[in-house]
């Protein structure tokens, strides 16, 4: 077993500063409920807004092989190279050599998760290149040489006064000033600079289309943009699952996207790229990496329907209070512990725990993922596969750390006493640790959504 | 075998059989005829600025009143006395001390405020993005109530970049405090226009 901090000792560091971790928790709360009110304006569409993308990806689960073979004969034919990497060592390799290719030491990269599950900055520092991450959040954890703690909003653990020490020290800000205005200005003029004179330029992948070829990259900031049209070579690097039938389906998933994920409508820029621009090269990384395997797992498939929106972080009461980097793992808080597994069982196995299966994540997921049933469905193919005797124990600990001080209950307000409700009804089970040491009250008879919507103020 | 065909192997394998068809988008009917209004409501509230004009002159004049201190590059054709075009083959790099753009938009959608512009609305693709500031002019008939509505328009369109825009850029990177302007353009204007 490996002997690296998991989640309970990891949540425990987090919890040493409890202002701080009420500050985090209220925080995300906050963006919860952007995002319920974003549900709301769209209320007569919302749910079978969710239900029409859930199915439209059980279709493409159904369907993927033909449709990846159609998305690379589109894209070819538009004008793009398609490479194929089985893991994160290929994808890495095939990065690398694309950058060799152009003779490029250094590249500006947009926010991608799939990069950060392959660590591929630390192995193109490696091997030489330099690496700028654009994303203001992701630039400020990569100065301070730490990964992203959540999938959307990578810095959001981080104080603004933080911040502005950080930029005084690598950017030159006024020392002591932590306005964010001042603050993103000056990383806009150092960004600039970057992606006038970088010539590669790597993007993630949000969507992307079988019909057509094309893909969807969705940002705020244009950092994406920025990076490509300046470029000459573009690098779009994509999991495998990101594939969507037809172009029409953009508009159930870009309705749904942003509104999960920050409350916006949408995000300021959906930019769909077909073919490369006149005399640039346009290269599509497909790239494996366990989403077969994980597409094999009868009970753990319906994780790849994901479209990164974070809302399940946001709600989870275990998130908010133990923070991103106490999952050790690329992709945190609900979702990411039921990818992590399929990667590695030994190493991840305490993150399943990581949870009071409240059923909150599957409440807000646009995708309609089961998320709490597969994090209890992965307690028991863990305890079936013996990698948990740690886990009841940390578990229980992890819990005692995130959820039991009478501090944080008070502070959870509202969340917190929910939880003491609806919990015991859904943990009532021999792998939940805490179940063992409490008096647990009833269960409800209201289900969340009832009793948000009744109890929100 | 390759690792391409590896890779659709073991997809192949695994896929579950699933014979469901692809679900019905018609059942998303159009909720506003206030398409106007709502376009404007969210533009300001997402940090975009609407503005209703009748026609071109209306726009000069505008501009005249709100004067843009440096470059400024139009593909319009009615605003060449006002911006210089946009040259088409040259360098994107040579954007970089653009201080206003206008070009024009294909249509909105009233839900998001969002604007599709393709490259064919504006030659270069950084144009949007590497300005200080953008302005999008759109013929006020040129409007869809949601993204269903937004993609039956872009049924079988061609093109090699397409991008909706849905106002300034912005960040909130920082504690979550708002700030427009991360790495696009800082403000976005909307010129609503109504003869075209
Ligand atoms: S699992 Fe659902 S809620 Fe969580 S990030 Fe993915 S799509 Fe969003």
């Amino acid at each position: 077993m490996s002997t690296k901090p998991k989640h309970p000792e990891l949540s425990e560091r987090f919890n040493a500063d409890e202002p701080r971790v009420d500050w985090h928790d209220a925080t995300l709360w906050w963006i919860r409920q952007k995002r319920d009110k974003a549900a709301h304006t769209l209320y007569e569409d919302w749910e079978s807004l969710r239900n029409t993308a859930s199915a439209i990806k059980d279709n493409v689960l159904g369907n993927l092989a033909d449709y990846l073979e159609s998305f690379e004969r589109q894209a070819t034919t538009n004008g793009a190279i398609v490479h194929w990497a089985a893991d994160a060592a290929e994808h890495n390799q095939i990065v690398l050599s694309l950058l060799q290719q152009a003779g490029a030491k250094r590249m500006v990269k947009s926010k991608s998760m799939l990069t950060e599950e392959c660590h591929l900055n630390e192995y193109l520092t490696e091997n030489g290149i330099e690496v700028v991450d654009t994303d203001l959040g992701e630039r400020i954890v990569q100065l301070a040489d730490e990964p992203p703690s959540h999938i959307v909003m990578p810095c959001i653990h981080w104080k603004k006064e933080e911040i502005g020490e950080l930029f005084h020290q690598h950017l030159g800000t006024p020392k002591g000033n932590a306005d964010p205005q001042l603050l993103t200005e000056a990383a806009r003029q150092h960004l600039r600079d970057k992606f006038l004179s970088r010539r590669v330029a790597l993007t993630g992948v949000n969507f992307a289309v079988a019909e057509t070829g094309e893909f969807v990259v969705c940002t705020n900031e244009g950092n994406a943009d920025m990076g490509v049209h300046l470029a000459d070579v573009h690098i779009a690097c994509m999991g495998i699952e990101k594939i969507i039938p037809r172009r029409e389906h953009l508009g159930v998933f870009l309705r749904l996207l942003a509104r999960s994920a920050t409350g916006q409508p949408i995000t300021t820029y959906s930019s769909h790229f077909k073919s490369p621009r006149k005399g640039a090269q346009l290269h599509i990384v497909l790239v494996d990496n366990g989403r077969s395997q994980q597409l094999g797992r009868e009970a753990f498939r319906n994780s790849l329907k994901c479209i990164r929106c974070g809302a399940c972080m946001n709600t989870c009461p275990v998130y908010r209070r133990s923070g991103g980097h106490s999952y050790h793992n690329a992709v945190a808080g609900p979702i990411g512990a039921i990818l992590a597994p399929n990667l590695d069982m030994s190493k991840n196995a305490d993150l399943p725990f990581a949870s009071t299966l409240c059923g909150s994540c599957s409440n807000v997921c646009p995708v309609k993922i089961n998320i709490h049933e597969q994090l209890y469905e992965w307690r028991q193919e863990l305890t079936r596969q013996g990698k948990v005797d740690f886990g009841k124990k940390m578990g229980l600990k992890m819990m005692s750390t995130v959820l039991s001080s009478p501090m944080v209950y008070r502070s959870m307000g509202k969340m917190g006493r929910w939880t003491m409700r609806v919990m015991p009804g859904m943990v009532s089970n021999s792998f939940n640790p805490w179940f063992k040491q409490r008096e647990m009250p009833a269960a409800p008879k209201e289900s969340f959504r009832d009793w948000y919507l009744k109890n929100r103020s | 075998m390759s690792v391409r065909d590896q890779i659709l192997a073991k997809v192949r394998a695994n896929q579950p059989v699933d014979e469901r068809p692809l679900p019905d988008l018609t059942s998303f009917p159009v909720r506003t005829s206030e398409v106007l209004d709502q376009f404007m409501t969210v533009l300001s509230t997402i940090g975009g600025k609407p503005v209703r004009v009748a026609d071109y002159a209306e726009i000069a004049a505008y501009l005249h009143e709100h004067p843009y201190p440096g470059r400024i590059i139009s593909s319009i054709p009615a605003l060449q006395h006002l911006a210089e075009p946009i040259p088409e083959n040259a360098d994107p790099h040579e954007l970089e001390n653009v201080e206003l753009a206008i070009i024009t938009g294909t249509f909105g959608v009233a839900e998001n405020s969002a604007i599709w512009v393709t490259e064919a609305n504006y030659q270069q693709r950084v144009v949007p993005f590497i300005c200080q500031h953008l302005a999008i002019v759109l013929p006020m008939d040129a409007l869809v109530a949601n993204m269903h509505q937004a993609y039956e328009r872009l049924q079988g369109q061609e093109y090699g970049f397409g991008v909706f825009i849905a106002g300034p850029s912005k960040t909130a990177d920082i504690e979550q405090s708002l700030v427009l302007g991360a790495h696009g353009a800082r403000t976005m204007t909307v010129f609503l226009l109504e003869h075209v």
